[in-house]
């Protein structure tokens, strides 16, 4: 095969790749699981997370160098601030875009329209007010080598996505689990309307799992931002992968869509190695496709959602 | 009025407020990079911001008013309305008017200068014929449609093909008129392709797939070098010419014989998505969108007929393909980018879905406006003096913030469907369907 000589150094990346895809793609299934809706503008939070992070660690850096744990302290502050910037713009494009709609009971076409329109207005907003050039996130992290994996050298990077990621994703599923805010994302997934009933304040919930996805979505973007760099239309591409790895995992199912996002980013990184590289985006979405084709309600099964 | 009733009009305006800080930031300077905060700063300038908060007050002012019209104004506008509806419904009167409509469109082009003619056929044209595409995809069928540029991409490379303007030579030259069968017949199969297996699943799941695959024509574009000639693009596209019956005739590169070509294509495609439109295949849509469980059980198969909508959106929208690249006689991957799709949705949805003259008005409309800011850029109106804040870059701005106050103030569009409209109207009464991407997002709200 042609992804063995580079086997490790191939699947930290993609696992780097596939941990930020997955904290995306809950923005996505934790929506779907409400809504139903395909929060398009999902991508655009992803976006604004990382410009929230980016300007924060830019102002505390200054013309400093900081390294060490101040360095390391700037990190986990951008990537606070990226979250925070994150679920402030979801929420917002909950209050104001889709909520007069389900006020209204429009019809889902309006919705999805509104989704796309709303994409494209907060990403053209960011073009419009910060330029249409690329950022460099403040180099904060050392590129030193702190052990190996095979012939792979572990940076503070893959240590920092993947420690970061596993951590929101163990919390995010305790709150699921076990919180009473969880019990009504889960009741209000499963039958809105009786939920309801039973006196679950369904705009709050709703609010709430747009916050949710909107924390991990910005602090995706932070981390994103870090390893390549912060732009207005950096929200595209890996809000359509993570919409692949959601779909992958089951759309609503929460497990899903962590495998759904790690397994979409191994196999677009071995699979890169077989093509050439500019082909990343077609393997993801030949996937989608394939997915959708063969088992649209992905690995794990749609089990937070109906399947309508 | 008592002063409780002021009040509460009053607290009623407070949303415009926010608004008009948006329009602010959205009409300021451009950002640049290294400074951050430059663009907003510059947009906070008190005179600009209280323009804009002025501008969004009066706005909202007028909402209100509107709102509150008085119940005469409402009768006689609804008798104004359906008088016009009575004189409308006649066949003769019906045909008369889109005959006057037709000799404007004929004489439009001798009544503006140069630039004006390039736009009405580059920008205007192509672009009416793409929104009579999405139309049969979004009003006639409720789908959402959103790689339709895919297929422009289609139409055009494979035009580019056949009068041998690609790498790869093809078997024989084409006159572009038989080229255009062979790239209306591609794209359509790429759009069979693409909604057979989608098609069969929730309606949101196409939108996604189709998003996708918008993009990946893009990359393959550029990537497949030896084939498309990658991002250089590929000159040398010939010029639709007509050699039968000793007349020889080549359209060249000039706009105006172009735009005669365009509009007698658009009206046959127009007739023909009128008729459509009214015989099995339309009804059937029609009752798919209304309520595709009961359609299903009256025996009719939502699948094919979701397909044939898409299938015929995709060739309309490669047909438009061949058209652009051989007035342009130069295609590259750029021409072709996810965001036009978006833009042809925008004058769909602006004109009104499912109205025959609808995404015509639309395209019209907002692209003329579009090559307005583009041409007076920063430039005072003339007559009024008022600049236009509006920058071209910036377009995709404002395609965004209209779909949205589309959707929650006009979904139906300025000229709407009658149909399509009392649709969207009965089923936020909670009375059928008026789209055929899946249940409605029903959460009952507290």
């Amino acid at each position: 095969m042609c992804f063995t000589s580079n086997f490790w150094s191939l699947t930290i990346d993609g696992l780097n790749n596939g941990f930020l895809y997955a904290l995306i793609a809950l923005g996505y299934t934790l929506v779907y699981g409400v809504l139903q809706l395909i929060n398009f503008a999902h991508s655009e939070v992803f976006m604004s997370g990382a410009f929230g992070g980016l300007f924060l660690t830019q102002a505390l850096v200054g013309t400093g160098n900081p390294t060490g744990w101040t360095a390391g302290g700037y990190v986990a502050v951008g990537t606070l601030m990226g979250a925070v910037v994150g679920a402030i713009v979801a929420f917002l494009l909950e209050r104001v875009a889709y909520r007069p709609l389900r006020r209204r009971h429009a019809p889902r076409l309006a919705f999805l329209i509104t989704a796309i329109g709303a994409s494209y207005f907060l990403f053209s907003l960011a073009g419009h007010l910060f330029g249409r050039d690329a950022y460099g996130v403040p180099d904060l992290l050392s590129h030193k080598s702190l052990f190996s994996i095979g012939s792979r050298n572990i940076q503070e990077y893959d240590l920092l996505v993947a420690g970061s990621a596993i951590a929101m994703l163990f919390i995010l599923d305790r709150i699921v689990a076990h919180t009473r805010l969880g019990q009504g994302i889960r009741a209000v997934a499963q039958d809105a309307e009786t939920a309801s009933l039973l006196g679950v304040n369904i705009d709050r919930v709703i609010s709430q799992t747009f916050i949710i996805g909107g924390l991990l979505g910005g602090a995706a973007g932070f981390l994103f931002g870090i390893g390549s760099s912060v732009g207005y239309t950096m929200g595209f591409v890996p809000g359509l992968k993570a919409f692949t790895a959601a779909v992958l995992g089951g759309i609503g199912n929460i497990r899903g869509a962590v495998l759904g996002g790690l397994a979409l980013g191994l196999v677009e990184n071995w699979g890169v190695t077989c093509v050439r590289n500019s082909w990343r985006d077609v393997i993801a979405f030949g996937i989608l496709v394939l997915v959708l084709m063969f088992r649209p309600t992905g690995l794990l099964g749609e089990r937070l959602g109906r399947s309508a | 009025m008592n002063q409780t009733q002021l009040l509460e009009r009053g607290r009623r305006l407070l949303p415009w407020v926010p608004a008009g800080v948006l329009l602010a930031v959205m009409t300021g300077p451009q950002g640049r990079v290294g400074q951050p905060g430059y663009s907003i700063s510059q947009a906070m300038h008190p005179g600009h911001l209280f323009d804009s908060i002025a501008i969004a007050l009066v706005a909202g002012v007028i909402v209100q008013l509107w709102g509150a019209r008085p119940a005469q104004f409402r009768d006689t506008v609804a008798q104004v309305r359906s008088e016009t509806r009575r004189i409308y419904a006649r066949r003769e009167i019906r045909l008369g008017v889109y005959a006057v409509l037709l000799a404007f469109a004929i004489l439009l082009p001798h009544m503006v200068g140069a630039y004006w003619q390039e736009i009405l056929v580059d920008k205007i044209g192509i672009f009416a014929l793409l929104a009579v595409g999405l139309n049969v995809v979004v009003g006639f069928a409720g789908l959402l449609d959103l790689g339709y540029i895919a297929f422009y991409a289609i139409g055009a490379y494979v035009v580019a093909y056949f009068t041998g303007a690609l790498p790869v030579q093809p078997p024989f030259i084409l006159n572009d008129f038989y080229a255009l069968i062979f790239a209306v017949a591609a794209a359509m199969i790429a759009g069979l392709i693409l909604g057979a297996p989608t098609l069969r699943l929730r309606g949101d799941y196409l939108a996604i797939v189709t998003l996708g695959f918008g993009e990946i024509i893009t990359i393959l574009a550029v990537n497949l070098d030896s084939v498309t000639n990658g991002s250089r693009g590929a000159p040398g596209i010939t010029s639709f010419s007509v050699h039968v019956f000793g007349i020889n005739y080549d359209w060249g590169l000039s706009q105006v014989p172009y735009y005669y070509l365009l509009l007698a294509f658009a009206v046959i495609i127009m007739v023909a998505f009128a008729m459509l439109e009214n015989s099995r295949v339309g009804r059937a849509w029609t009752a798919i969108r209304e309520d595709e469980v009961a359609a299903q059980a009256c025996g009719i198969p939502p699948v094919k007929y979701k397909l044939m909508a898409f299938a015929i959106g995709a060739s309309t929208s490669g047909f438009a393909g061949v058209l652009y690249a051989a007035k342009i006689s130069f295609i590259n991957p750029s021409s072709f980018t996810v965001l036009f799709s978006i833009l042809v949705l925008v004058l769909v949805i602006f004109g009104g879905m499912g109205s025959l003259i609808g995404p015509i008005a639309g395209a019209a409309a907002i692209q003329w406006f579009f090559a307005y800011v583009q041409k007076h850029d920063g430039a005072p109106i003339p007559g009024i003096g008022v600049k236009i804040p509006i920058r071209p870059e910036d377009i995709y701005l404002y395609v965004g913030a209209l779909l949205i106050v589309m959707m929650i103030f006009r979904p139906q569009g300025i000229i709407p469907s009658k149909r399509r409209a009392r649709e969207i109207g009965m089923a936020e009464q909670g009375i059928g369907g008026a789209d055929a991407t899946g249940a409605p997002i029903g959460s009952p709200v507290s």
